[in-house]
């Protein structure tokens, strides 16, 4: 069943350009059940940078789980990839 | 769909946290303890440890759930409480003995419940002097060296000074043995840095070793110190260097005001999830020992060659003032300290600079005329005369009652050392190289006791 309310959360995936980004970060998402909401992408000062706006209502654990988790695929595939709440960027970047 | 954030956004706010230390400094649950008073000790004890035990048991969990929610550390966790001569006045009897005993009974009780609780420290145990004396406070005040020295979580504070009342002297003189003998009493005189002293001191404090829960707050509430000092000095250090100073402190104002609204955000989130009220946001910037969370790292990286050096008292004005503003900007509930902290143990670039003899005893006093605290965690020679203790918190505590702002002194005189020697506590207390202080005598001014008079408010100038 899924939840009514959305728990949002931004993943930041910074580094080399490269195949199969998109499609490993969002396979292992699948896994752990969180829904991508939107992609953002860019390529700033030469680097690849990449933000994905997820929904972990339904996720099996949170941001404090998933993190580490993500990180671990990142050094796999030579990338920096984060997760942070949604909340966060909210309050300190909206007055 | 909520507010698009930029990609930049997100990418300044991912560095702020991986990159810089951004995290919750303190979160802090004080707690009433006026309901549990009584004039039979042991159902004092009883109560307290029940109501301790009760309003906190969830409060650990409860913060680690949340960090791990929204991803950023909570370092801290601590619980302040109704000032402790305050709590125990009715259950002495007036056998001077036995009410010290009742007093390091009523400590260890409190180093208990803080260790089943799993807090890091528990704060209070002290209490209000100003203008006199209660036999309470005497009581409490002498309890100090063995309650505080044979305890490990248990933190205190005495306010000895206020703007409206002046200092009491008398205290001042009793709390300079009282500093000897805990640190005599404690491994590496550490004892010494669980105890504050006070000018003007806040009710709503998150960060130890002075906090407390104050008489004018609520039952039980959730107070937040944010970020360290990390963040700021890495904006600074990225500016370019002719910047002016102003458009120095606009950068320092935009990054005060989002990590104190991240702090906030955890507060509110904290208090919720445990049913209490959040009391407020202390916006000070507390340094750690980790390398760049250093307030003296900003100040160089203002453009001053080595903290201590002139400009330094500027700079950490403008840190200060700028700190504040952004804080309050970013919440109404901005309260506790609220500023800079130059604890220099804990702080490597204020160590450093010790070490060097840029900064000595006499500056760092001129910058507590300008920070958010005082003179703390300075590490000074073990045969420090008592009265002379006593005349540099004097000194402290004057420059808080004549400016209408809050000061403190942390001394730890650290037997066997002298001035330039090396000790190390290790962990969050740091290092320190022993200040040196002057040699000549303060006696007679700090034996002549009485009351050093309140301040005239007009004619400011």
């Amino acid at each position: 069943m899924k939840s009514e309310e959305k728990n949002l959360a931004i993943v930041l995936v910074v580094g080399k350009d490269q195949t199969g980004i998109v499609a490993q970060v969002s396979d292992f998402l699948w896994k752990e059940n969180i829904n991508i909401e939107d992609i953002n992408q860019k390529i700033m000062q030469g680097v690849f940078v990449m933000t994905m706006l997820v929904d972990m209502a339904d996720a099996r654990s949170d941001v404090g789980v998933v993190g580490p988790k993500l990180e671990k695929l990142g050094a796999e595939i030579g990338l920096s990839i984060q997760i942070q709440h949604h909340k966060i960027f909210e309050v300190m970047h909206r007055v | 769909m909520p507010q698009t954030i930029s990609l930049e956004e997100v990418y300044e706010t991912y560095r702020m946290t991986e990159k810089e230390h951004f995290d919750i400094r303190a979160v802090t649950l004080g707690i009433n303890l006026l309901p549990s008073v009584s004039d039979d000790f042991a159902t004092l004890c009883r109560r307290t440890e029940k109501k301790i035990l009760a309003t906190a048991r969830q409060f650990v969990k409860r913060a680690e759930k949340i960090q791990s929610y929204y991803g950023i550390p909570i370092i801290n966790r601590r619980i302040t409480i109704t000032p402790a001569a305050v709590v125990l006045a009715g259950a002495l009897t007036g056998a001077a003995e036995q009410d010290r005993d009742r007093c390091i009974v009523f400590a260890q009780l409190l180093d208990r419940c803080a260790g089943k609780v799993g807090v890091d420290f528990l704060g209070g145990y002290g209490g209000f002097c100003e203008k006199g004396m209660t036999y309470a406070d005497q009581t409490v005040m002498d309890a100090i060296p063995a309650a505080l020295g044979e305890t490990e979580k248990v933190c205190g504070f005495f306010s000895l000074a206020s703007s409206k009342a002046g200092i009491n002297m008398r205290a001042v003189a009793k709390v300079g043995g009282i500093i000897r003998d805990l640190a005599m009493n404690s491994d590496k005189a550490i004892g010494a840095a669980k105890f504050v002293v006070f000018a003007n001191p806040v009710s709503d404090n998150p960060f130890m070793a002075g906090g407390y829960h104050g008489l004018q707050e609520a039952d039980n509430i959730i107070n937040v110190g944010i970020s360290g000092p990390g963040v700021l000095r890495r904006v600074v250090a990225g500016l370019p260097r002719d910047l002016a100073l102003d458009e120095v402190a606009e950068a320092i104002k935009k990054t005060a005001f989002k990590i104190t609204r991240a702090g906030e955000l955890i507060g509110q989130e904290l208090a919720r999830s445990l049913g209490v009220c959040f009391g407020s946001i202390d916006v000070s910037l507390a340094p750690t020992t980790a390398v760049g969370d250093s307030v003296g790292r900003i100040l160089e990286a203002m453009g001053l060659e080595r903290v201590g050096t002139h400009g330094s008292t500027a700079a950490l004005a403008l840190l200060t003032d700028a700190v504040k503003k952004g804080g309050m900007m970013a919440s109404s509930h901005v309260g506790g300290l609220s500023g800079a902290f130059i604890p220099v143990s804990e702080d490597v670039g204020l160590a450093e600079a010790v070490k060097a003899g840029t900064l000595g005893i006499d500056k760092l006093e001129a910058m507590t005329t300008v920070c958010s605290v005082g003179l703390d965690m300075i590490a000074v020679p073990g045969d420090t005369k008592t009265t002379t203790i006593s005349a540099i918190i004097a000194d402290e505590l004057a420059i808080g009652v004549m400016n209408n702002k809050t000061t403190a002194v942390r001394l730890i005189p650290v037997p066997g050392k002298k001035a330039g020697d090396y000790v190390s506590w290790g962990g969050l207390l740091g290092n320190a190289y022993i200040m040196p202080l002057h040699e000549e005598s303060s006696d007679y001014f700090i034996w002549r006791k009485g009351q050093l008079p309140a301040p005239v408010t007009s004619f400011r100038n």
